[in-house]
């Protein structure tokens, strides 16, 4: 198996986790509190990446990270090198990419904290952020747990947008599907097939954790 | 005097529109009963009084304070009213141990006194050996006593309380009825309490406010609101006319022997007989004789001058002094044949069966 793609796949899987539990939580927070009569766009807009295949929202990013959008633009003048075909590009398309099944989840678990709850630490003095932090983050646990788990299994396994935003550069964005898919392109099944063995026990395992920590939040 | 004076109005999309005012003093601190009818609004007043329910227009104040003025556009959050509230459910939190729980809203404090403050709350509460359970492993009353614990331990300046004991078995609750109103009078907080039980409301409650048909139509001490319903709104809502404080002076196979003022009657005793107890009779359930009775020998018999005489409609509502007020209903038909009208003598009679007992807070 290419150990640096290994490497550089769970590098890439464990930011993306770490930056939608930093980015998601918020989300899905203000999705389950805000009265707002458009936040249905907004919901829509974190679903997009269930339906959208991953080359369009790739040839997207592409035209953003490029030299004639903004973006793109700022990015080179801070970093002295383009988003498109970094480790950076990459990053930024996967916590776009794997968005609902991090934010979805955490939206579901903090809707079933009782609003009761929330209330009674609000007449105890605990302010929106203290109550998240002491109220609905642990009650809702094993479904931001579910969706941190679910964001990396789905960052591990992700092929279109990286090929479309990141290439196959070893080292920088050559992650561990890209390998299989250059393994059988070469026709060295073995390799293909142990990395594909290695990334269907990954998926297995993490879908059985997600749904026993399904089954306990449901249960206590 | 200090009071917490409330005049809202609080509209439902689609619904009805509550308007409500209401003075509840703070000094000395008295147990105020919100009583109304289910779907009333009750549970709405009380969560405006808390801030978690924001009124259309109106305004909240407490003593020098201002909670809310519409026209200002003054809202003061939940968090800065210093207010206990005590959920219908309890609204425990079940991740945190029963310590945990009373502790919840005194984190602002150092350690030790936060400490010293569980213990002392848990002590009066007599949850002292529940403190390292967790709610899913409670009883219905020791949740609710969890749940008071919780909600005066950062020293709140008003206590409300949502159907206190709505959430616990019949048994139950008979029994905590009174030692919740001996919590609520040691914690030395006023509160406001929402129920719709009539028993409820008489044993804890000093004064009673009701709600009903979209505004509060009396406040007065309890028993007045019974005995003298400010309109027949009231009247049909409280249900039982007559309320009268008395005292019990012996006890004789299931009966008690009571003394209302200078009259003495027999009712039927309940399981905990209190040494003071309000007398209940519903107006309907006294029966009108010419005075003197026939029967002389009849148990609870009460001969008294008629004082005020209220058409409702095919009954007639008539008040008699007997010592105390005693408000009767009868059928217009026997009005007349018993020639009811100010002034005129009559006896009544009331089955031991017909009064309920309640002890007095």
């Amino acid at each position: 198996m290419d150990l640096g793609a290994l490497r550089l796949s769970l590098e890439l899987s464990a930011l993306t986790t770490l930056l939608l539990l930093l980015l998601g939580l918020p989300i899905a927070h203000w999705l389950t509190t805000t009265r707002w009569r458009w936040k249905v766009f907004v919901e829509a807009v974190v679903a997009l990446p269930l339906v959208l295949p991953p080359t369009v929202l790739g040839f997207y990013l592409l035209v953003a990270f490029g030299s004639r959008s903004p973006v793109g633009r700022a990015f080179v003048s801070v970093t002295g090198h383009p988003l498109a075909f970094s480790f950076q590009g990459l990053l930024v398309a996967s916590v776009l990419y794997s968005m609902p099944f991090a934010v979805q989840p955490f939206a579901a678990a903090l809707a079933r904290v009782d609003r009761h709850l929330v209330e009674a630490s609000y007449t105890m003095g605990e302010g929106t952020l203290q109550t998240f932090r002491r109220v609905s983050l642990p009650l809702a646990l094993p479904g931001v747990i579910a969706g941190a788990v679910l964001t990396f299994a789905h960052t591990l396994g992700e092929f279109g947008v990286v090929l479309m935003v990141g290439g196959n550069l070893p080292g920088a964005t050559r992650t561990l599907s890209i390998a299989i898919y250059d393994s059988v392109e070469q026709l060295d099944y073995g390799a293909a097939s142990e990395t594909s063995l290695f990334l269907l026990a990954v998926s297995f395992a993490v879908l059985v954790i997600t749904y026993a920590l399904q089954r306990r939040s449901l249960l206590a | 005097m200090r009071t917490l004076a409330l005049d809202i109005e609080r509209k439902f999309a689609g619904g009805p529109t509550i308007r409500a005012a209401l003075q509840v003093p703070l000094e000395p601190a008295v147990v105020t009963v919100l009583f109304g009818p289910s779907g009333s609004g009750k549970t709405t007043l009380l969560r405006c009084l808390a801030g978690l329910d924001v009124p259309n227009s109106g305004t909240i104040r407490f003593g020098q304070e201002s909670w809310f003025d519409g026209a200002h556009g003054v809202h003061v959050p939940p968090q800065q009213r210093g207010v206990g509230l005590l959920f219908q459910e309890y609204a425990l939190f079940p991740h945190l141990t029963v310590e945990h729980n009373i502790g919840y809203g005194l984190r602002r404090s150092p350690v030790a006194e936060r400490a010293t403050r569980v213990q002392q709350i848990a002590r009066l509460l007599n949850i002292a050996d529940l403190l390292q359970r967790r709610p899913g492993r409670l009883s219905g009353g020791q949740r609710q006593r969890v749940a008071l614990a919780r909600a005066i331990a950062p020293r709140p300046r008003l206590l409300l309380l949502d159907e206190p004991l709505s959430a616990l078995d019949a048994p139950t609750r008979e029994d905590l009825r009174g030692e919740l109103r001996r919590l609520l009078e040691q914690t030395g907080v006023p509160s406001v309490v929402v129920t719709h039980d009539r028993v409820e409301a008489m044993v804890l409650g000093d004064r009673m406010a009701v709600l009903a048909e979209g505004s509060i139509r009396q406040v007065s001490a309890v028993p007045e609101v019974f005995s003298s319903p400010a309109d027949v709104v009231v009247a049909r809502v409280v249900g039982t006319e007559n309320v009268i404080p008395a005292h019990v002076l012996e006890l004789r196979d299931g009966l008690a022997l009571v003394e209302v003022e200078q009259t003495r009657l027999w009712a039927v005793a309940p399981d905990h007989v209190a040494s003071e107890v309000y007398v209940c009779i519903r107006a309907e359930d006294v029966i009108l004789e010419p005075a003197p009775s026939a029967r002389t020998s009849a148990r609870n018999e009460l001969v008294g001058a008629v004082v005020a005489v209220a058409h409702e409609g095919p009954l007639v509502r008539a008040t008699l002094d007997c010592g105390f007020h005693l408000v009767t209903l009868v059928t217009r038909a026997s009005a007349s044949a018993l020639g009811l009208e100010p002034g005129a003598k009559v006896a009544a009679l009331v089955k031991a069966t017909a009064i309920r007992l309640i002890a007095r807070a």
